[in-house]
C-alpha cells in the first residue's frame, strides 16, 4: 500500500531523516513512534507530497509521489501537526472547500461531509467560525477534512497533542473506528496511546527506524529477557545452596548481599518458560526467610527507551542511533540500510 | 482551481480586505472624477483614471501581502500541498480571485463614463482603453505583489517590501533621469547589476563559485558588448530602466493610444511574476 525505500531528507547540513525504509498494509493502525525529533514529520510530510524527498522512493498504491503526485495525494488523508484550519471559516466551508479540492461535488459531497461531520462530532458546531472553537474541536475538523474523500490511508501526525485526557480519549476512539474502514498511521510520541490504538508500530530514532513491528511482536521479542528478583533476611552463606539450585531453573543467576539480613538473588530466565512457581517451590522447600519476589518486567516504555537509545545522536552522523533495524517483519523481506549503516551498532541481536 | 478560486474570494471579503481595497480605489477615483471631470470639466475619464494610478501603492500590498505568507505562517500550506491539487493551481486560483477583487471596484468605475457622457460628449472609446489599460496594470502589479508574498511568513514584511517595490516602479522614469548618459555610466550600472546576479546567485545555490562564476560570466558578456558596440552602451541603463517602469507605459492608454505591445508587456509581466510564483512555492518543498 506505502512503500518507503531508503527515504533521505537534508535540511542544509542537517541530517532530518537517514534512509528510512518501511513498508505499511492495507487494513491496519500503524503508530509512528519516536522521540522529539526524531524526523516522523518530516517522513510524514514526504509520503504525503507536502516536503520533497532528498534522495529515496515513496510509492503509494503503485503511484510514486513524485512522478504521480496527484493519483498517490488522492490515496492519502492528512492531518499535519497543526491542524491546517483557515480560521475565518466554519467547519461546513471548510470542508466543503477541501472536498472540491479533492474533487467532490453535488450530492457525493454533501454526502461525505455529512458523514465526516457525524463521526468526528462536529456537527453541533458545523456553523461556528473555527477560531473560536476549542483545540479539541479543531483537531476533530481537521481529522474530519482528512476523511473526506473515502481516501485509503489516514495519516494524522501526533493528533492527540495539547488536548485534555477526555479528548485524548475521544480521538482515540475516533481513530479506532477510523482503523476499521481506513488504514491509518498515527504519529505518537506517547507509548500508551500507540499500544492502545495501533495494531504495528514503527519505530524511529535519529532519522533511522530501529523497529518495525506487531506490538505484541515488540513485547514477546524484548519481554523475553525477565529477571525474578529474590530478597532473602539472612546472609548470602545461607543462600548458597538454594542458589545452586536455583541456577538450574534459570539461566543465570547473580547474588549480592546489601548487609548480614538482607540477600538478593537475581534469576534471568526466558519470558516464554515461567520459572515462577517452580522458583516458589524451591524456597518454600528450603525454608529461608523470603522477604520479597519480584519480577522485573520490560515495559514497553523500557523497550522504546532502548531502543531511541535516550542519547541525543542528533548533531553529527558518529553519534547516530544504537540498535539494529528491524524491517524484516513488516516487509516481509530481510530490508536493511546498508548504505548508512557503518555509524551504529547493535545492542539487541 | 477552482475550489482554490473560491475559498481565497470568499476570504477577501470575509476579512475586509476586499473590501478596503475598492473603498480606497473607489475613493480615489471617485475623488479624481470630481477634480478633472466635474470641475475641471474635461470630458477625458482617462485623466482621472491616470491620476488614480498611484493608489495602488498602497492597496496593492494591501490585497497579496498575505497570499502565500499567511498560509506559510499558519501552516495551511500543508494543506494545500497534501491535497490533490497542482501549484500552478493554487497559484492560479490564488491569482485570479485577486483579480477579481481588483475587478469588482473597476466594474463601478467603468459606470463613470456613462455617468459623465449624461452631461456632455465623451469619447467612449478613450474612457475604455484607458480602463483596459488600468486594468493591465493593476493586473501586473498584483502579479509583483502576489509573488514577494511567496517570499516570506510575514504579512507586514511582505506588504513593506510589496510597497517599496511598486515605489521603485512608480519613481523609475525619475530616476532614469539621474543617471548619467554617458555609455561609461552604463557599464559601471550594469556590472553593479552583475555583481547583483553572482550574490543572488550565490544566495540561491549557496555556493560561492557557482555566484563568482555567473557574476563573472555576465561581466565578461557585458565589457565584450561594450567594446564591441560603444556608441550604442550611451544611456542604455537609464532606457533599460524606462522599458520597466510599469506605470510609465500605462500613460499609452491614458493617451487615446491603444498600444498592443503594452498588452504584450503587462501580460508578460503577469506571466513572469506567475511562473516565478509556482517556483519560488515549489523551492520551498524541496529545501
Amino acid at each position: 500500500m506505502i512503500e518507503v525505500r531508503n527515504l533521505v531528507k537534508n535540511y542544509g547540513p542537517h541530517k532530518a531523516v537517514r534512509g528510512i525504509s518501511f513498508t505499511v498494509e492495507p487494513g491496519k493502525i500503524y503508530g509512528f513512534l519516536g522521540p522529539n525529533g526524531a524526523g516522523k514529520s518530516t517522513t510524514m510530510n514526504i509520503i504525503t507530497g507536502t516536503l520533497a524527498a532528498t534522495s529515496g522512493t515513496v510509492t503509494v498504491n503503485g503511484h510514486d509521489v513524485y512522478a504521480e503526485p496527484l493519483a498517490a495525494k488522492r490515496c492519502i488523508g492528512y492531518l499535519p501537526e497543526i491542524p491546517p484550519l483557515y480560521p475565518d471559516m466554519t467547519p461546513e466551508e471548510y470542508l466543503t472547500f477541501v472536498g472540491r479540492a479533492k474533487g467532490l461535488s453535488g450530492a457525493a459531497l454533501a454526502g461525505q461531509i455529512e458523514t465526516a461531520l457525524e463521526r468526528t462530532g462536529t456537527g453541533a458546531v458545523r456553523r461556528r467560525l473555527i477560531k473560536n472553537l476549542s483545540k479539541g474541536y479543531k483537531q476533530r475538523v481537521g481529522i474530519a477534512q482528512a476523511m473526506l474523500g473515502d481516501p485509503e490511508i489516514i495519516i494524522l501526525d501526533e493528533p492527540t497533542v495539547g488536548l485534555d485526557p477526555l479528548q485524548i480519549i475521544e480521538i482515540r476512539d475516533l481513530i479506532k473506528s477510523l482503523g476499521k474502514t481506513h488504514t491509518v498511521i498515527l504519529s505518537s510520541h506517547i507509548l500508551s496511546e500507540v499500544s492502545e490504538v495501533c495494531d504495528r508500530v514503527i519505530i524511529i530514532a535519529h532519522g533511522r527506524v530501529v523497529a518495525s513491528d506487531s506490538l505484541d511482536a515488540l513485547r514477546e521479542r524484548y519481554t523475553s529477557e525477565c529477571t525474578l528478583e529474590l530478597q532473602f533476611a539472612c546472609p548470602e552463606e545461607e543462600t548458597k545452596e538454594l542458589a545452586a539450585v536455583l541456577s538450574r531453573l534459570a539461566d543465570s543467576l547473580t547474588e549480592t548481599t546489601e548487609d548480614a539480613k538482607l540477600t538478593k538473588l537475581f534469576l534471568s530466565y526466558n519470558g516464554k518458560r515461567d520459572i515462577r512457581s517452580a522458583v516458589y517451590a524451591e524456597v518454600k522447600k528450603s525454608g529461608l526467610p523470603l522477604l520479597a519476589m519480584i519480577p522485573h518486567v520490560k515495559t514497553l516504555e523500557d523497550i522504546f527507551l532502548d531502543l531511541t537509545g535516550g542519547e541525543n545522536g542528533e548533531e553529527d552522523g558518529t553519534a547516530a542511533p544504537a540498535a539494529p533495524e528491524r524491517t524484516e517483519e513488516t516487509t516481509g523481506e530481510p530490508e536493511k540500510d546498508k548504505d548508512g549503516g557503518d555509524d551504529y551498532k547493535p545492542l539487541f541481536g | 482551481m477552482g475550489s482554490v478560486y473560491k475559498k481565497e474570494l470568499r476570504s477577501y471579503f470575509c476579512n475586509m480586505q476586499g473590501a478596503i481595497f475598492a473603498a480606497f480605489l473607489l475613493l480615489i477615483a471617485g475623488i479624481m472624477t470630481v477634480l478633472y471631470n466635474f470641475k475641471g470639466l474635461y470630458p477625458n475619464f482617462e485623466y482621472a483614471l491616470s491620476d488614480t494610478g498611484f493608489i495602488f501603492l498602497l492597496i496593492v500590498p494591501i490585497v497579496t501581502m498575505r497570499i502565500f505568507s499567511e498560509e506559510k505562517r499558519a501552516k495551511t500550506d500543508q494543506l494545500l500541498y497534501s491535497l490533490p491539487l497542482k501549484v500552478t493551481d493554487v497559484v492560479f486560483g490564488k491569482y485570479l480571485a485577486a483579480v477579481t477583487v481588483f475587478l469588482v471596484p473597476v466594474g463601478v468605475m467603468a459606470l463613470y463614463p456613462l455617468i459623465l457622457s449624461l452631461y456632455g460628449k465623451v469619447n467612449f472609446a478613450a474612457s475604455y482603453g484607458a480602463v483596459f489599460g488600468f486594468i493591465l496594470l493593476g493586473c501586473a502589479l498584483l502579479a509583483i505583489g502576489m509573488f514577494i508574498s511567496t517570499l516570506t511568513e510575514s504579512q507586514v514584511i511582505a506588504a513593506v517590501i510589496s510597497f517599496g517595490t511598486l515605489l521603485l516602479l512608480y519613481l523609475m522614469n525619475a530616476l532614469t533621469s539621474l543617471i548619467p548618459n554617458t555609455s561609461g555610466a552604463s557599464l559601471i550600472a550594469f556590472s553593479a547589476v552583475a555583481v547583483l546576479f553572482g550574490l543572488i546567485v550565490w544566495g540561491m545555490t549557496k555556493d560561492r563559485f557557482a555566484g563568482l562564476a555567473s557574476a563573472l560570466l555576465a561581466e565578461t558578456v557585458l565589457v565584450f558588448l561594450y567594446f564591441s558596440f560603444k556608441e550604442s552602451f550611451a544611456g542604455l541603463f537609464a532606457k533599460v530602466l524606462e522599458k520597466l517602469s510599469v506605470f510609465e507605459r500605462f500613460s499609452g492608454f491614458v493617451n487615446g493610444i491603444f498600444d498592443l505591445t503594452a498588452v504584450v508587456y503587462y501580460l508578460s509581466i503577469v506571466a513572469f511574476c506567475l511562473f516565478l510564483c509556482v517556483q519560488s512555492v515549489e523551492k520551498k518543498r524541496w529545501s
